[in-house]
């Protein structure tokens, strides 16, 4: 009896998994691939360990503000970013990145930008204490 | 007991060690960034202290399960060769993961934050433990107490995570950004979630043996709470990522199934006399105070976890240190007591000079005041960021945390306390075993 609870937990496990990676992106993921200055972008990214001071969609380490959508800020544009990557701040280190580099970043948050908002809206909580974030 | 489990002991409370330190000093890289930028920057030390914390509690969960497993499964019946190997490879593998940090050489995943080419050696030392814990685990008796089951679940369920946490290596895993977050924390989220079968299934074999009452690992009511915290491990990791404009089933499914805990809560509340009857019984022994420890950061830290588990206030929770305060309520008050726990039944701390005990006691009372006054002045940072960038729409980021900063101040102060408490303790414990493995020489 054990055993098979057991199995049939793990069996609705198995589908559950599949449909998470077939389906959580609901977009058409076939016109919203990065291009190869995102892919690039993306490794510097992890190579320089970015997310361990800064978050994406809240994940990550709070030295730093959130950079989800920081390439559709309204105040802060590329010169800004850019300007933060080439020098560093007295609180963020200078990582000395060559010109393509910081492009290839840039090109990696304008990509994580499209992909969605970071902040839930209040209108958006409903009743249940849930969001309801379906377009 | 076994002297290389002993020295994987003592490799693990280094770990412990290495944790607190690293620690203390990144929480002043954050306060004062302008001067560890130079020398010591956070975006190191938090690797460090991090992969330290991970590594401290899977190699203590590990050396618990190598030595219980044998009363378990009978001493007859045990692979060491292949124990050895993994602790040799397992070990091996964290010096280089700590040796690349000092390099500034990362891989950029959250807590796996080394170059992925060590995730390699990492998998072959786990599949070498899980083969000296499977191999007798075949042969013994059917019908095993619950906490085998939460043993064996947490081995398969670490492989089965670490696994999929190095999907994102495979293009098409990274085409979606979407995607790759919500696997990256359907996998983190659920690896937790194994490492806590094995505590939590040696938390249940020690209650077992303190109090001689095997019942309490067996029967129906006990394999109905293993399938519910099964069940979280599997499902409830979306809570992770409530935010994330992905499909919503994900997102209710997590909502629905973490809203379960509120059983075990329930439950705690209820066998609240019991514990007290117990603890009456039982105060004297050192292995037996650290399990009522972790009960309690239990109690805490699943309230706040209910809590920031409702979609509605995980918005203000979410991005905050009210994440880091569970982070860290939970590693050190609930899988470090039971880890502390289980290495003092296997040193037999208990038997040691009054003197080393004396120094234990009021370590561990410092360490419990530490940890309340850490946590809640986490919580405070984490309510001041939540409310003033949520509530208020604040954007000014350097605004936000120079309050949050006095808060963090408050934490650094009781981070020293934790480290001087749990760096003593560890450092007792070591002695310990080093003067066993000498005595048995
Ligand atoms: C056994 C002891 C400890 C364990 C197991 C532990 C565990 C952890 C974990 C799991 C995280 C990741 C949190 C997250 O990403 O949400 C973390 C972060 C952190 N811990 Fe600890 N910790 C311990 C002791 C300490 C001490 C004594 C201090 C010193 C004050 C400290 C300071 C920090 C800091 C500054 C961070 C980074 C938070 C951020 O991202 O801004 N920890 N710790
Ligand atoms: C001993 C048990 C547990 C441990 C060791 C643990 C560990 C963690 C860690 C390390 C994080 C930080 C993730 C990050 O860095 O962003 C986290 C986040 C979280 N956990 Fe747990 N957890 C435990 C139990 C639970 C339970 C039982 C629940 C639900 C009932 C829960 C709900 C959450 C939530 C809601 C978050 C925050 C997600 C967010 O908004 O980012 N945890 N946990």
């Amino acid at each position: 009896m054990k055993v098979l609870v057991w199995t049939s937990l793990f069996i609705i496990f198995s589908i559950y998994t599949y449909l998470v990676y077939s389906q959580c992106d609901q977009k058409d993921t076939t016109t919203t691939q990065p291009n190869a200055a995102a892919r690039a972008g993306f490794n510097t990214w992890q190579q320089k360990n970015c997310q361990t001071c800064h978050q994406l969609y809240g994940l990550g380490g709070y030295m730093g503000p959130d950079l989800t959508n920081i390439a559709s800020d309204p105040v802060k544009n590329e010169a800004y970013i850019r300007a933060f990557i080439t020098t560093g701040t007295a609180k963020m280190p200078n990582f000395h990145l060559q010109d393509a580099e910081i492009n290839n970043i840039i090109a990696f948050l304008r990509w994580v930008d499209k992909s969605g908002r970071n902040i839930v809206p209040k209108e958006k909580v409903t009743l249940s204490g849930n969001y309801n974030l379906d377009h | 007991m076994h002297q290389f489990i002993r020295l994987h002991i003592v490799a693990s409370l280094l770990l412990l060690i290495a944790t607190l330190v690293f620690g203390l000093l990144a929480s002043w890289a954050f306060l004062f960034p302008e001067t560890y930028n130079q020398y010591l920057p956070f975006y190191q030390l938090r690797p460090f202290h991090v992969s330290a914390a991970l590594f401290w509690i899977i190699s203590g969960a590990s050396a618990c399960v190598m030595h219980f497993k044998n009363d378990a499964f009978g001493y007859s019946n045990q692979n060491k060769t292949l124990e050895k190997l993994y602790i040799t490879t397992w070990i091996g593998t964290i010096i280089a993961i700590f040796a690349c940090y000092a390099l500034k050489k990362f891989g950029g995943r959250e807590y796996w934050e080394f170059p992925p080419v060590l995730c390699l050696p990492l998998l072959i030392s786990w599949l070498l433990l899980m083969g000296s814990y499977f191999l007798p685990w075949f042969k013994s008796a059917a019908n095993q107490p619950m906490y085998v089951w939460m043993w064996s679940t947490g081995l398969l369920f670490f492989l089965l995570t670490f696994l999929e946490q190095n999907l994102w290596q495979i293009p098409w895993f990274r085409q979606s950004y979407l995607r790759e977050v919500t696997i990256q924390w359907k996998a983190n989220g659920s690896s937790v979630g194994a490492w806590n079968q094995i505590l939590y299934g040696t938390s249940l074999y020690l209650m077992v043996k303190i109090s001689g009452n095997e019942k309490i690992a067996r029967g129906y009511p006990a394999f109905f709470f293993y399938i519910l915290g099964l069940s979280n491990l599997m499902f409830n990791w979306g809570h992770h990522v409530y935010n994330l404009p992905a499909s919503s089933w994900i997102r209710n499914t997590s909502y629905l199934i973490s809203m379960t805990e509120w059983v075990f809560f329930i439950r705690m509340v209820q066998g609240f006399k019991n514990t007290l009857d117990d603890r009456r019984r039982y105060k004297n022994l050192i292995p037996y105070r650290y399990l009522i420890a972790s009960e309690f950061w239990v109690f805490l830290n699943l309230l706040l976890a209910l809590l920031m588990s409702v979609p509605a206030i995980n918005r203000y929770t979410h991005g905050t240190h009210f994440t880091v305060a569970h982070a860290m309520g939970t590693t050190i008050g609930i899988n470090t007591m039971i880890l502390l726990s289980g290495f003092s039944y296997m040193l037999g701390i208990d038997k040691i000079k009054d003197k080393a005990k004396k120094i234990i006691g009021t370590q561990y009372w410092i360490c419990q005041y530490s940890l309340g006054v850490f946590w809640f002045s986490l919580i405070a940072a984490g309510f001041i960021k939540g409310y003033m960038v949520t509530f208020q729409g604040n954007t000014n980021f350097q605004e936000v945390m120079a309050y949050v900063s006095k808060a963090l101040t408050v934490s650094s102060i009781a981070g020293a306390g934790l480290l001087i408490s749990l760096g003593t303790i560890a450092v007792v414990y070591i002695r310990q075993a080093v003067t066993m493995v000498v005595r048995e020489q």
